[in-house]
């Protein structure tokens, strides 16, 4: 394992000291339990807004703490969800009277972490919401499984929520909103290479030089299939497929297209990928009003690329196009 | 015989121990249908655990049980977290304020324990989860008390039950968790939290009751 790191063990709390270091003037770090919150939290009369998740991902979620999109994100052990009472005390620390939103990714052990600490914030009085994103396409069959994952349309929901929630709307109108980010968002990736966790030390799974994971997930969970190396051009259409026919996206319809590399594979890379998927997408008639590429939720150092696309209207373009500064998204402001 | 605050103590210590020892196989089987983190996880959490219990000297069985729940639930994280936390926690609400465990108790305490960790995972048996060893282990271990079985053998059958339903796992589909991802490519893998249960319940049988127990 080359990786650059002291100790596997500090691995999580060093890279926070590292955030607070480097970005005093949006948010503070606390320590005892992990959590990552605005700097000017709780917002008076504003809905606060806490996700949080296994570490691995970043960006998400902590890059994603600031005016404009969340006020606070939990940082789990790598790949590994946080647990109740850093949600509970993040939850806290950022309920200005108005509520707060937990938006949570359709993990198992996310899920019920996230719901533990639910029902403890309200046990103390707190108003709060909570939202599962599962938009991932490659999860085919829910009922025999945990349920589709929640990846990419995270990203967006916390973007467009955060908007939301800046601008006054209620606990009930953001939950509201994010349910229908997640209704209109879809994503599928895919890895050409393993990641590896550092205190697992080797790779969570083997793929041949000549082989790539199409369905994967953030975890380097399998998803639908092993298959030979393709061009760009083939990836991309076996994740566009699957993506644009799941809602389906239609003749007319315009989208935000985000493309995320998966932490290992290079931007040049990543314009190739969105090339390829504008050319798709042209062909079908639908336009890309919208997109983000970069990588925005990652898997530690795999290679490879996730495709999410979110349907917008007016209010969700509108609301992605209000200003954000956080770490690792900032515009208008 | 029943249970009293030094088994308790020796039970988790042991377990702790197990983990341990267990560390690596655990996050072996865990890569091949999880993410790798099983062991690493309860490790933690059960060094936490037995840290918290060392401090608490004139505490009753019940109490115990729930320091370790808690322990477990702000330290594991992922699913194990909750479900170890509330197997725990369950086990010492049904026995709060008794200061021993008598085998009719421990028997109440697996059924909560067993209902607690259903209604938080939702899982059914045949799921490929934790329930596959913790339901036969109930059973065995009422099973036992009913034919009149000392708590030992009870405690002993219950470990083996637990072990036959953690074997009984491999070529289950997981319909739970991140496994469930596999669909029937994780057929063939026996599943990383029925054998962290299996430990559990093997760690009271040598702990609890036996021979391993007066060592």
């Amino acid at each position: 394992m080359k990786k650059l790191i002291n100790k596997t063990d500090d691995v999580v709390r060093e890279s926070l000291e590292g955030i607070a270091a480097a970005h005093p003037d949006l948010v503070r770090v606390s320590y005892e339990p992990y959590y990552i919150v605005r700097a000017d939290a709780p917002k008076q009369g504003k809905v606060g807004i806490v996700s949080g998740g296994g570490s691995g991902h970043e960006p998400m979620h902590g890059g994603f703490v600031g005016m404009g999109m969340l006020d606070a994100a939990c940082p789990g052990e790598v790949f590994t969800s946080p647990t109740p009472d850093q949600m509970l005390e993040a939850t806290k620390a950022v309920n200005g009277g108005a509520g707060v939103l937990h938006i949570v990714k359709n993990y198992t052990g996310d899920v019920m972490n996230f719901e533990m600490a639910a029902e403890l914030a309200r046990g103390e009085g707190a108003e709060v919401e909570a939202v599962v994103i599962d938009d991932d396409v490659a999860v085919q069959d829910s009922l025999y499984t945990a349920g589709r994952r929640g990846v990419g349309t995270t990203v967006l929901a916390e973007k467009i929520c955060g908007a939301a929630a800046e601008e006054g709307q209620s606990l009930q109108q953001v939950a509201e909103l994010c349910r229908k980010v997640n209704a209109n968002g879809r994503s599928m990736g895919m890895a050409l290479t393993s990641c590896i966790v550092p205190a697992a030390g080797t790779p969570t799974f083997e793929l041949g030089d000549d082989e790539m994971e199409i369905g994967i997930g953030i975890h380097g969970e399998p998803g639908r299939e092993r298959r030979k190396l393709a061009p760009a051009a083939d990836i991309v259409e076996t994740l566009t497929v699957a993506v644009v026919e799941d809602i389906p996206f239609e003749q007319g319809d315009q989208v935000l297209a985000f493309v995320n590399g998966m932490g290992g594979t290079p931007l040049i890379e990543l314009y190739i990928v969105y090339n390829e998927l504008r050319k798709l997408l042209d062909g079908r008639g639908i336009t890309i009003a919208r997109n983000l590429i970069g990588p925005y939720i990652t898997s530690l150092e795999m290679a490879g690329t996730s495709i999410t696309l979110l349907r917008l209207d007016d209010e969700l373009t509108r609301l992605w196009d209000a200003p954000v500064k956080t770490p690792a998204l900032r515009w208008g402001a | 015989m029943s249970v009293t605050s030094q088994d308790v103590r020796s039970w988790i210590e042991r377990y702790a121990a197990v983990v341990a020892e267990n560390r690596e196989y655990l996050t072996r089987l865990d890569q091949a249908i999880g993410d790798g983190d099983h062991g690493t996880n309860m490790n933690r959490g059960m060094q936490a655990a037995v840290g918290k219990i060392e401090g608490l000297d004139d505490a009753d069985p019940g109490s115990l049980l729930k320091t370790v729940g808690m322990a477990l639930i702000s330290t594991v994280g992922g699913a194990g977290g909750p479900l170890y936390g509330t197997l725990f926690l369950q086990m010492g609400t049904v026995v709060t304020g008794k200061a021993e465990i008598a085998p009719d108790d421990w028997a109440a305490a697996l059924e909560a324990a067993v209902k607690g960790v259903q209604a938080r995972g939702k899982a059914e048996p045949g799921d490929k989860t934790m329930i596959d060893a913790l339901i036969p282990a109930r059973d065995a271990f009422s099973g036992a008390l009913g034919e009149g079985a000392s708590l030992d053998d009870a405690l002993r059958r219950s470990a083996d039950a637990a072990e036959a339903g953690m074997e009984q796992t491999t070529p289950l589909v997981a319909r739970k968790g991140r496994a469930s991802y596999l669909g029937e490519r994780s057929a063939g893998h026996q599943d990383p939290g029925a054998t962290s249960s299996y430990l559990l319940l093997r760690a009271a049988a040598d702990s609890l009751g036996g021979p391993a127990g007066s060592q």
